[in-house]
């Protein structure tokens, strides 16, 4: 057993043990915590994989705006922080039937798959040369651009919206003397 | 023993590496004891070095305010902070009623364990280096927000309405102030031509980042003083206003835990911007003698601690309004801008041919004037405005 694969095991364990927590956590503070657990735990998943790019803005964006931004909401939310009470719906049978049926359907398609035995993948191109080649292939036009520009004008338009829920509501001076 | 005194970080690394070979392991286990070796002694290093950052920060604070400071405990009251900490330890560790404990009890952890891991990615000197990763500015921005985390988790859990106003303080603080943060943060990064922290230093061979945009640095030293939420950001534990803010329902070892990670996140934004900007363990004979790259380092980080102190001694604290307002109105917009500005500057003095620091200093110039121009505008706005609002309330007086 090398190293990596020690660490590799630990982590899977630990985030899915974090996973597990989040749907089975009573409380709503406590279930954003676990998330932020399994969300370190896929980072970790993705510096073992050599893609330390893609490690590093999972923790920006997961960890530091999106599960910065649930908590948020759910402090704005009174009555959250102490539970809600009965967290398992009544047709729990239902959704475990479902999701054994998915996994069952992923392994038999995963194990159908050539076996490459446990090593890391080997990348053909070093890392600052990968994240040059990302970088263009964002704005290369035969590439990345279209679905780059496309998400900048989303995010836009979320904050256009944002602060048009958010702006006061002013009164006028005129109705105020009345 | 030569090459201790030109190199004794990599010699005393080969030194562990040949001892731990020479016990038997194996290769990958002998690196892998030496970094959790390198993790322990960096992370140690930094906390015990925070003893002497809070008596420092005590004493200049006192002479600025034209008193002593602490001078009983120790030669100079060097031992203030031990005495501090032992009171601290031995504290009863209170935890209030109907405090979620599972975030009351990580938050303090994560405001450490954020400021601690910035210290993996800074150079102190040429071979001294937690990890050359080649994303370290990234590593800075994304570690860093992990401490948000943290002061929001303490001000939610702590069920107490002075440690929410807080925590809503905190979100709008430190959260706003990433953003100009970051944005200053990727100048170096352009300039270098790489986010590595160690190519950055490299690349100020003869210039330092400082000179080629003060504006970027200017933005970035504000930014991470509000990140840090020191005076005058310090609105995150107003004793004046809401009676210490996030921290109000912790006692003992965990509120030492809080002040810990704010004096110490105060000395690693300014060992950030001499690496950055003014290029962190340059110095004559760096290359040669890693030694002295260290003190170089040491030196400037001081120097930009002791303005960061500076600071905390004159200015007033910010209001919250006007907090937002100038990071949105003005910061965020001059560091895009500022951005844009490198980019272009950048691509000018390439293709050009234009000596690349005039051309950089061009920019910025055009980049302050026009930030000037714009905040004049802005104040003549608000002044007429104002003295509008004050001509109709006259009106209405003799009239109503």
């Amino acid at each position: 057993m090398t190293i990596l694969q020690i660490i590799f095991l630990l982590t899977a364990f630990l985030t899915l043990l974090a996973a597990l927590r989040v749907v089975t956590s009573p409380s709503m503070v406590h279930a954003a915590l676990w998330l932020i657990l399994a969300l370190a735990g896929v980072a970790v998943v993705f510096i073992l994989l050599n893609a330390t790019f893609l490690a590093v803005v999972q923790v920006a964006v997961y960890i530091d705006a999106i599960a910065i931004m649930i908590i948020i909401v759910v402090m704005l939310t009174r009555g959250a922080v102490r539970g809600q009470g009965h967290t398992v719906s009544k047709t729990w049978w239902a959704a475990a039937l479902s999701a054994l049926v998915m996994l069952t359907g992923l392994l038999v398609m995963l194990l159908q798959a050539p076996v490459r035995g446990a090593l890391p993948p080997t990348l053909p191109l070093d890392q600052e040369a990968f994240l040059e080649r990302l970088g263009q292939a964002l704005v290369d036009v035969n590439q990345y651009i279209l679905p780059f520009e496309v998400a900048s004008v989303l995010l836009v338009a979320a904050m256009v919206g944002a602060i048009i829920v958010a702006w006061p509501l002013f009164v006028r001076r005129g109705e105020e003397e009345r | 023993m030569d090459s201790f005194w030109i190199d004794p970080f990599s010699f005393i690394g080969s030194q562990l590496a040949a001892w731990l070979t020479g016990l038997g392991l194996a290769e990958n286990w002998v690196s892998l004891i030496l970094q959790l070796v390198g993790a322990l002694a960096l992370g140690t290093a930094v906390l015990i070095l925070t003893f002497l950052l809070i008596w420092a920060e005590r004493k200049i604070v006192a002479r600025i305010q034209d008193r002593l400071g602490p001078n009983r405990v120790g030669p100079y009251g060097i031992f203030q902070t031990v005495a501090d900490l032992l009171k601290l330890v031995t504290k009863e560790l209170i935890t209030p009623e109907g405090a979620d404990l599972l975030p009351y009890n990580l938050a303090p952890l994560l405001a450490v364990m954020s400021v601690v891991g910035l210290w993996a990615v800074i150079p102190m000197a040429p071979t001294l280096l937690g990890a050359d990763i080649h994303v370290g500015v990234l590593y800075i921005v994304s570690v860093g927000s992990i401490g948000t985390l943290g002061i929001l988790l303490a001000g939610l859990s702590s069920n107490n309405k002075y440690a929410l106003l807080g925590a809503f303080r905190t979100v709008a603080l430190m959260i706003s102030y990433a953003v100009p943060m970051a944005l200053a943060l990727l100048v170096p990064v352009l300039l270098a031509g790489s986010m590595s922290m160690q190519e950055i230093v490299l690349a100020q061979k003869g210039l330092p980042f400082l000179l080629l945009a003060p504006v970027a640095a200017l933005i970035f030293f504000v930014s991470s003083i509000a990140e840090v939420g020191r005076a005058p950001f310090d609105l995150l534990e107003a004793e004046s206003e809401i009676v210490a803010g996030f921290h109000i329902e912790y006692s003992g070892l965990k509120f030492g835990m809080f002040f810990v990670a704010e004096f110490l996140h105060a000395f690693t934004i300014s060992a950030l911007t001499a690496v950055l900007f003014m290029g962190g363990w340059r110095g004559p004979w760096a290359e040669q003698y890693t030694a002295l790259g260290f003190l170089y380092f040491l030196v400037k980080t001081s120097l930009v601690y002791f303005v960061v102190i500076w600071i905390r001694g004159s200015f007033p604290r910010i209001r919250i309004d006007q907090m937002n307002a100038l990071n949105w109105k003005l910061i965020t917009p001059v560091a895009l801008a500022g951005l844009v500005v490198t980019a272009v500057a950048e691509k000018v003095a390439l293709e050009l041919g234009a000596p690349r620091l005039l051309t950089h200093l061009a920019g910025n110039a055009l980049l302050i004037f026009a930030a000037a121009a714009g905040l004049g505008a802005y104040a003549r706005a608000a002044r007429r405005r104002s003295e509008l609002l004050a001509k109709a309330s006259k009106a209405e007086a003799p009239a109503g």
